[in-house]
């Protein structure tokens, strides 16, 4: 039973909506120095939407596209991201996880002072690192689940 | 009215728990869990925490529920009746 997909009502509605929790999942992980959400919470809602597509679709058809190994590499490549800006902080500035990217053309513009509604282009490193925890939560999140169906499926 | 909805969103919240211990149907339960966490969410919301929020609304409505619906599937989705008492 866990093997077969759901109705065609499901699938496709699943279908529909995968991109555009995709893309919000995006923009949490984007603005995480600006407004509340993050790596984690960005995170969080990308491996829900892989979830949305294990529950409608089945873990077969999943599995075809984005094995667990594929995902376990883009975790550890998450992981390798945040670990290398650290060490970067190291070489280029004073010490682990200093902000060496204050001034430069990437990241690296000064808000004004006072209240403002935020710049996107600021906050240093803060977004490379939410970045890198927002690709390791979702490819944890999404293989823990994948596995789990998986190993259903293969016990009937 | 800010304290009458959170004391209305506590009542709910209990209700919704209580309602997933009672229920034999354990997929039934799950989705009540899942409104639970709703509720919690909205109650973080409400305390100005909108991170945790947010947070709370990705990893226990969905995948929570996600998890719990995918172990029913490939066990059994009715409670044993008087399974406990032994």
């Amino acid at each position: 039973m866990s093997e077969e997909r759901m109705s065609v009502i499901v699938t496709t509605i699943a279908s529909l909506l995968f991109p555009f929790i995709f893309i919000f999942s995006f923009y949490v992980i984007m603005h995480g120095h600006l407004t509340p959400g993050g790596g984690f919470q960005g995170g969080a809602i990308g491996a829900s939407a892989i979830v949305m597509l294990i529950v409608a679709y089945g873990a077969r058809e999943v599995y075809k596209k984005a094995s667990d190994e594929k995902l376990s590499i883009f975790e550890s490549v998450g992981g390798l991201l945040f670990v290398l800006v650290g060490i970067l902080g190291f070489i280029l500035a004073a010490s682990f996880l200093s902000n060496f990217l204050v001034g430069e053309p990437i990241f690296g513009n000064i808000p004004p002072f006072g209240s403002n509604p935020g710049e996107l282009n600021s906050g240093g490193i803060l977004p490379l690192l939410n970045i890198a925890v927002g690709m390791k939560v979702i490819g944890g999140l999404a293989s823990v689940v994948l596995i789990m169906a998986l190993a259903g499926g293969e016990k009937k | 009215m800010f304290e009458i909805g959170l004391i209305l969103l506590s009542i709910f919240m209990v209700a919704t728990a209580i309602i997933a211990v009672w229920f034999k149907d354990l997929l039934a339960s799950t989705i009540s869990l899942a409104a639970m966490s709703l509720l919690l969410s909205l109650y973080f919301y409400m305390l100005h925490a909108p991170d945790v929020a947010i947070a709370e609304a990705g990893v226990g409505a969905c995948i929570t529920t996600a998890l719990l619906v995918i172990t029913i599937k490939n066990t059994e989705r009715m409670e044993e009746e008087g399974g406990e008492e032994e």
